[in-house]
């Protein structure tokens, strides 16, 4: 059975072979005179990699543009937090690489639920990029002669991955911020810290402008503009323990699906294979280990249950080196999804290390004995001394230890080839989105994205929908639509403050991400969701009688943005659940334990499921009505995903 | 006084701690309910955490205990709790980010503390910050030096091929150390004139050793040292920022800044008669 796409789910991919689709849209998109761009206004939610560029470049270009952020400074957006680096077709090092190879490695990466158009648009731009970000004076990694360096990542067989250090996104945030902060300096962008978009107003079918909740203030505020974007991350705390940043939230996006973006593959979240291990029960957060050290560093556990020796202590034939023996030909840089569900087998099988044997080895033991001590530090130190501050090991003298955890994810708000949600006027753009990892993401791809969204795409595709609205006026902050959207903000949050129950925003942040992580985590089964489903209403409706929140909401109140946070985490934990329920299938980070092959490596149905679901909001998300685009191959044949 | 025994809500699955425990924690906490508001310190006591905990895990844990007991949370700056964001900001017991050194708060282990310590906890204290709430601050101070000038003019679209500036390998090097700041301020908290020097030299430093950063380097230089003291005091040569500094920036950074804002004075001036 074939699916058919949703009329309102219209891709608007420009005709012509795949390698001119991109050059022939911008050839014939619509311009909006530099004289006339002061007379748009857009709106930039969010100034991470994506938002900063976009803003940025938008600026520059001559709109006038309202960035918001909800931290103190633009610079603390958790692109900031990307370790290890930015893909780029360069081929500088000449070994093979080149737009089509970057486009194929990206699509299969995603296990072929991308759109193809969209991905191969990202890796044309992906040598702009890297260009820019040099001119910007981005410290890449040098070799000695002066030229730029790279390396490896999983899911490639080429090294096409520029960084700096292990501080690639926050070399490049900054390179961003800079750009912004200049054109806030020269008056092109109005930048409106520490506030939080809390609805998006439509005004006839159209994206009308946003309504902001001031941290400090606690006021409520509306602002129209001709177009806004939302680049507001993405929603891997929903799994409360996770990688991201203790603030990242779906709220935006979840907001603006409330009024009609339809949500995207939600249940494709990306669990990454490096973290450090839980430590104590009262830990908030998991700490990523960059995924470049598989290129030194070796994954192993012993090959005897309960092996108890210090790893020193156990000899080469009694480890079982799982991702060398199970992927001969990726090795230990088998793409993430592989990895991560190694490591669950290896430690659920009761061979995991550590006081809690809660993760693997990963050693570079090797490493130090082949390229000597001097150069691991050299490609890692930081790394090192951020596992050794976290452990309090040191790992030039033992392994470290690494278990997977939530960091990425892959669905979002719904875009077209334009990046445009499916409200008129409403933009999304890099991890908020949905469009171009498909059910999961390779290494090193998301400070790309988020940098050809924000810096090369939105500034087209913004400028082709901003053209025919000249001269023609939109509804100011008068209208009675933002009016509405005030008093309804205003009602959700007074709302909090007064159920006066028992227990805290976190408190129930817990439990929801308990019930996500074991039902809709790594591994997923029909049984594990319904129980998912019938348990989460319940402990929503508990949310919504018992939950506590303490102070005012009139001044700075961190318990109560939690609050509204973890609200929306629940509708969309219950979306994602019956996502990936729906999806009888498993593909890249959507592992269905029924769908597997004879070793365990995932099952896609292509008859059925090669399509996104995208979610419409239907005041419940128990009852959110499932819309699908069919996802059409040209440039590449489906093909069983294998890195062996 | 608040006594905490453990975390008041455990999730099921969640490992049960190991390691050693420190026991009977007083901490001592500035409060302060808003911008205007006087404040003063309270003493709150944690009795038992795990010494894996970081030390903002250890105020969640305080947080939950206030928000069990119908009391207001603690306000304080995180985010990302890598030690990269820069958003953490904390004085412990006198000590910007508290006694580890090269480390931001939110790395901080409670491994790094016996039983029975007290523990003092301010925010920064400069002119230049003045607190939002609690233990957070408002540091768009350093915003605006950054949009004076700590940027390279470089419109998108119009780059040349990155491979086209080879840099010298030790110049990138030194340029990387520079811009590894993070923005944190505490810098600024550390020094006893509450000056800037620091975070602006390492952004100034960071562009202007690169060959990208030429053309504007001598604008650039004056506009950021002198927006720097509209908002900050000045650079006696303590160098308690370095000592600080949660990425071990040097303050050789201030003598090259110091040396290019010496020479802007000229350089600017020669171009203005060039025109």
């Amino acid at each position: 059975m074939k699916t058919t796409t949703d009329p309102r789910l219209n891709s608007k991919v420009p005709d012509g072979p795949m390698g001119d689709k991109w050059s022939s849209y911008k050839e014939n998109m619509k311009l909006v005179n530099p004289n006339n761009k002061r007379k748009f206004k857009v709106i930039v939610i969010g100034t991470g990699l994506a938002g900063a560029s976009a803003a940025a470049t938008l600026a520059e270009l001559g709109y006038q543009v309202d960035a918001f952020t909800f931290h103190d400074s633009p610079r603390r957006a958790h692109s900031i937090a990307a370790q290890g680096g930015i893909n780029a077709a360069k081929n500088y090092h000449g070994d093979g690489d080149s737009v089509h190879r970057l486009f194929y490695d990206t699509i299969k990466g995603g296990d072929f639920r991308a759109r193809e158009a969209n991905v191969h648009r990202l890796a044309e731009v992906s040598v702009n990029i890297i260009d820019q970000m040099v001119a910007q004076g981005v410290p890449f990694a040098r070799e000695y002669g002066g030229l730029l360096d790279n390396r490896s990542f999983g899911g490639s067989q080429v090294s096409r991955t520029f960084y700096a250090r292990g501080q690639t996104g926050q070399q490049l945030l900054l390179g961003a911020y800079q750009q912004l902060a200049r054109q806030i300096g020269l008056g092109g962008v109005t930048l409106y810290n520490r506030m939080e978009l809390v609805d998006t107003v439509l005004v006839d079918g159209r994206c009308a402008g946003v309504v902001v909740r001031d941290l400090v203030t606690g006021q409520l505020q509306s602002h129209s503009a001709h177009a806004v974007v939302l680049a507001t991350g993405g929603y891997g705390n929903v799994f409360f323990l996770s990688t991201n940043a203790m603030n990242c939230n779906v709220t935006a996006a979840w907001r603006a699906h409330r009024k009609g973006a339809m949500f995207a593959n939600p249940c494709y979240t990306q669990i990454h294979p490096t973290c450090i291990p839980q430590s104590d029960p009262t830990q908030s957060k998991l700490t990523l280990m960059s995924e470049s050290l598989r290129n030194d560093g070796r994954v192993w556990v012993p090959l005897a249950v309960g092996d108890e020796r210090p790893p020193a202590q156990i000899p080469e034939a009694e480890r079982d080196y799982v991702l060398e023996r199970l992927y001969p030909s990726f090795g230990n840089l088998a793409p993430r999804d592989i990895a991560s569900r190694a490591a669950k087998r290896a430690v659920d099988s009761g061979h995991g290390v550590g006081p809690l044997k809660n993760g693997v080895n990963l050693d570079f033991a090797a490493a130090i004995a082949r390229l000597g001590k001097d150069v691991v530090q050299e490609r890692y130190g930081n790394l090192f001394e951020m596992y050794e501050r976290i452990s309090g090991e040191n790992p030039y003298d033992a392994p470290m230890r690494i278990y997977p955890a939530s960091h990425y994810t892959m669905g979002g708000l719904w875009v077209d080839y334009e990046l445009q949600t499916t409200i008129p006027g409403l933009y999304c753009a890099g991890e908020a989105n949905f469009s171009d990892h498909g059910a999961n993401r390779l290494g090193a791809s998301a400070l790309m994205q988020g940098l050809s969204d924000g810096y090369f795409v939105l500034p087209y595709t913004i400028g082709n929908e901003l053209a025919p609205m000249l001269n023609k006026p939109v509804p100011g902050t008068d209208h009675p639509a933002f009016k509405q959207a005030e008093q309804d903000a205003s009602d959700r949050y007074n709302g909090y403050l007064n159920i006066k129950g028992t227990r805290s925003p976190d408190h129930f942040h817990r439990e929801l991400g308990q019930i996500i992580w074991d039902y809709c985590g790594m591994e997923r089964t029909e049984q594990g969701l319904e129980k998912a489903l019938s348990e989460l209403p319940g402990l929503y409706e508990e949310f919504q009688k018992d939950l506590r929140v303490t102070g005012n909401g009139e001044s700075l109140n961190q318990t109560l943005e939690k609050a509204g946070r973890v609200d929306d985490f629940f509708q969309l934990g219950m979306l994602m659940c019956r996502d990936a329920l729906e999806r009888n299938e498993s593909c890249g980070g959507h592992f269905r334990v029924e769908y597997q092959d004879d070793e365990g490596e995932a099952k896609r149905d292509d008859e059925n499921f090669a399509h996104v679901a995208a979610w419409e909001w239907s005041g419940d998300p128990m009852t959110s009505i499932r819309n699908t685009e069919e996802l059409e191959f040209e440039a590449v044949h489906l093909a069983t995903r294998s890195y062996k | 006084m608040t006594v905490i025994d453990h975390h008041p809500e455990m999730p099921v699955g969640a490992p049960a701690a190991h390691g050693k425990h420190l026991t009977n924690i007083t901490l001592t906490i500035w409060r302060q309910s808003g911008p205007d508001a006087p404040g003063k310190f309270e003493s709150y006591t944690i009795d038992s955490i795990s010494d894996e905990a970081s030390f903002l895990e250890m105020l969640d844990v305080l947080n939950e205990k206030l928000i069990g007991e119908n009391l207001e949370a603690v306000t304080f700056d995180h985010d990302c709790r890598e030690g990269i964001c820069g958003t953490c900001s904390l004085m412990i017991d006198g000590q910007a980010h508290g006694p580890q050194k090269g480390t931001a708060t939110c790395q901080l282990h409670m491994r790094k503390f016996e039983s029975n310590a007290t523990i003092v906890i301010e925010p920064w204290r400069a002119t230049a910050f003045p607190i939002i709430k609690d233990l957070m601050v408002d540091r768009s101070a350093f915003d605006r030096i950054i949009e004076s000038g700590g940027y390279i003019t470089a419109p998108t679209g119009g780059a040349p091929d990155a491979n086209l500036i080879p840099i010298a390998k030790p110049v990138s090097d030194a340029a990387m150390d520079s811009a590894a700041c993070i923005g944190c301020g505490a810098c600024v908290a550390a020094c006893p004139n509450g000056a800037a020097n620091l975070f602006t030299a390492a952004k100034v430093s960071h562009l202007n050793l690169l060959p990208q950063g030429q053309a504007e380097r001598y604008s650039r230089t004056e506009a950021m040292v002198e927006t720097m003291e509209e908002y900050f005091g000045s650079c006696t040569n303590h160098g308690e920022c370095e000592s600080a500094c949660p990425k071990g920036i040097s303050i050789d950074v201030i003598a090259l800044m110091n040396k290019d804002y010496f020479k802007s004075k000229i350089k600017n001036r020669r171009n203005l008669d060039r025109n």
